[in-house]
């Protein structure tokens, strides 16, 4: 349904994407994850054909984005970033003239509105005038507009940035239920949103693709990553080595402490394993006191780092063993 | 076709629904108001709309520019334009669409003015050819003015710098004719051409003159095929 060959766009001389390459098929939920400015949206931007890629292509159900760009646009609904609407129309006036402008017929756009307000809960606020509306239901009134013409792809830019969270969950269900049949593309910077929704992450970073996977493979290989806090009272040379000693520990960070007899570490071990049994064992047998023991979960700029790490040898945390 | 009439509809109801028109079109009518009365009022008047023809076209100038400056300008400020764009809308339908509005809404405006000439009618005894001439040559002048004021929209996404640049390349327009008398032969004759006032002047006068007719719509084609050529580079930028 989606499918972008080579993708690259410069902004002047800086490459925000480059060779990007990916398909998703019918009634599939790609979610695309990256820090701020990875390139997440000018993929959007280019895939919806408002700004034309430097090189390579894609094409939406089959048609291609740059030459045939009319029939590509036709098929997708988009939601930007920014949630870009016009202030000063109602609701329902901004959805009627949004359906009229992609090809609907006045009696079509009546029905589909009508539907879509249900669906998006946006009955009460039908006739509000939208610059009055809350963030969240402004959201709303984007993904609206984003369905309504029944569009076989969706694209949604960072659909849950900015709103409180419960609409958060509601917007995730309501995505979640959008995919059932839509072939859905929706970036994120927040990586258990993109496990919940979708059924493949992209990861990117620096404009390029550095994963592809299934969100349960990226809790396991990525995020499953273990990352244990350790506080202890005790002499630091004799603990530092002990740690090193237990097998599965990978790197040793000491993590400053102010105004306290202790030391306080940040372990990494080797994936998929939980070692803190052996490392509670290990602290009490040793004589010293066992403050804190805690497993940390695995940031998303920590794993951007770590799978960027590996190809670049980035400066390594202070105290390191192999 | 249709998106275009569904485009000029949403600006047509945009217009009559903010106060912004409503200002602008108040401040038209007590200035050209103001210098009718000084004109019917001087000693030997005559019946007929010249002064107020005169007055119009000079005010326009800055008027046009303040109706069109949001038309572009706003949509891409709040990023509005993204979705218009990525909507299958063709740029010449978007640019049309809008610039068909702020006509509606500038003969909107002027047609209050006809209040005047009804004045002129009631009271004195007018020639009718000169006033229908002035109101065609304040109709196409207003038509010129708006797509040079929809040039400047689509240039940036701050309304008063669209504002401030369609008013500067309004006013080489429509002064230029100043320079010709400094300079002398082919060149007089080609800055003449251009200028606005110049053609003006001949339809307060009464004269219809085909050649000026084309020039302003010479000028209307031109401007609106640059903005719909400015509007689609800004997506290459």
């Amino acid at each position: 349904m989606i499918e972008a060959i080579d993708i690259t766009k410069f902004y002047g001389d800086f490459p925000a994407v480059t060779g990007l390459s990916f398909s998703v098929e019918q009634g599939e939920i790609l979610g695309f994850l990256g820090p701020n400015g990875a390139g997440k949206s000018t993929t959007m931007k280019i895939l919806t054909g408002f700004i034309p890629p430097s090189s390579g292509t894609a094409k939406i159900a089959g048609y291609d984005i740059v030459e045939q760009s009319l029939q590509a646009r036709k098929h997708i609904g988009y939601l930007p970033e920014t949630v870009p609407l016009y202030e000063d129309m109602t609701v329902s006036d901004y959805l009627s003239f949004m359906g009229q402008i992609r090809g609907m017929s006045s009696p079509q756009v009546k029905n589909r509105i009508d539907e879509v307000v249900q669906l998006c809960r946006l009955e009460e606020y039908k006739n509000t005038i939208i610059g009055k509306l809350s963030k969240g239901y402004r959201q709303r009134v984007g993904i609206s507009q984003a369905i309504l013409h029944e569009p076989d792809v969706l694209v949604l830019d960072e659909p849950t940035i900015g709103i409180d969270p419960i609409q958060v969950v509601e917007t995730r269900q309501l995505i979640k239920d959008l995919g059932e049949d839509h072939t859905l593309i929706l970036s994120s910077h927040i990586l258990p949103e993109v496990s919940m929704i979708c059924d493949r992450v992209i990861i990117i970073h620096e404009g390029q693709i550095v994963a592809v996977d299934d969100p349960t493979n990226l809790g396991t290989n990525l995020a499953g990553v273990e990352r244990v806090e350790l506080e202890v009272k005790g002499a630091n040379r004799e603990i530092m080595p002990a740690l090193e000693l237990i097998s599965g520990v990978q790197v040793i960070e000491r993590v400053p402490v102010t105004g306290g007899a202790y030391h306080r570490y940040h372990i990494t071990v080797e994936m998929g394993k939980d070692l803190r049994h052996e490392l509670a064992t290990m602290v009490v047998n040793s004589g010293w006191e066992l403050l804190k023991l805690q497993s940390l979960g695995m940031s998303l700029e920590e794993i951007f780092l770590r799978l960027t790490i590996e190809e670049e040898q980035l400066p390594s945390p202070t105290e390191e063993i192999s | 076709m249709t998106n275009l009439l569904a485009i000029t509809l949403k600006e047509t109801k945009a217009y009559f629904s903010t106060p912004s028109a409503y200002i602008v079109g108040t401040m038209f009518l007590v200035l050209t108001g103001v210098f009718f009365v000084f004109d019917v009022s001087k000693p030997f008047a005559e019946a007929g709309v010249r002064g107020l023809s005169d007055w119009a076209s000079f005010f326009i100038v800055f008027l046009a520019p303040l109706i069109t400056m949001k038309l572009l300008a706003e949509e891409q400020k709040l990023g509005t334009l993204e979705l218009l764009l990525t909507s299958p809308v063709r740029e010449w339908e978007v640019v049309l669409g809008k610039y068909l509005a702020s006509l509606l809404m500038l003969l909107a405006i002027q047609s209050v003015t006809l209040y005047y000439v009804f004045m002129v009618y009631f009271f004195g005894n007018p020639d009718t050819g000169p006033v229908i001439s002035a109101y065609i040559g304040l109709v196409l002048h207003g038509a010129a003015a708006l797509a040079i004021g929809m040039l400047g929209s689509s240039l940036s996404g701050n309304q008063i710098v669209s504002a401030v640049v369609a008013t500067a390349i309004l006013l080489i327009f429509s002064f230029v004719n100043r320079v010709a008398s400094l300079v002398d032969g082919a060149a007089a004759e080609f800055i003449n051409a251009l200028s606005f006032n110049e053609r003006l002047s001949d339809f307060s006068k009464g004269v219809i003159d085909l050649s000026h007719v084309i020039y302003f719509l010479s000028i209307v084609a031109i401007f609106l095929f640059l903005s719909i050529r400015s509007l689609e580079t800004r997506r290459w930028r």
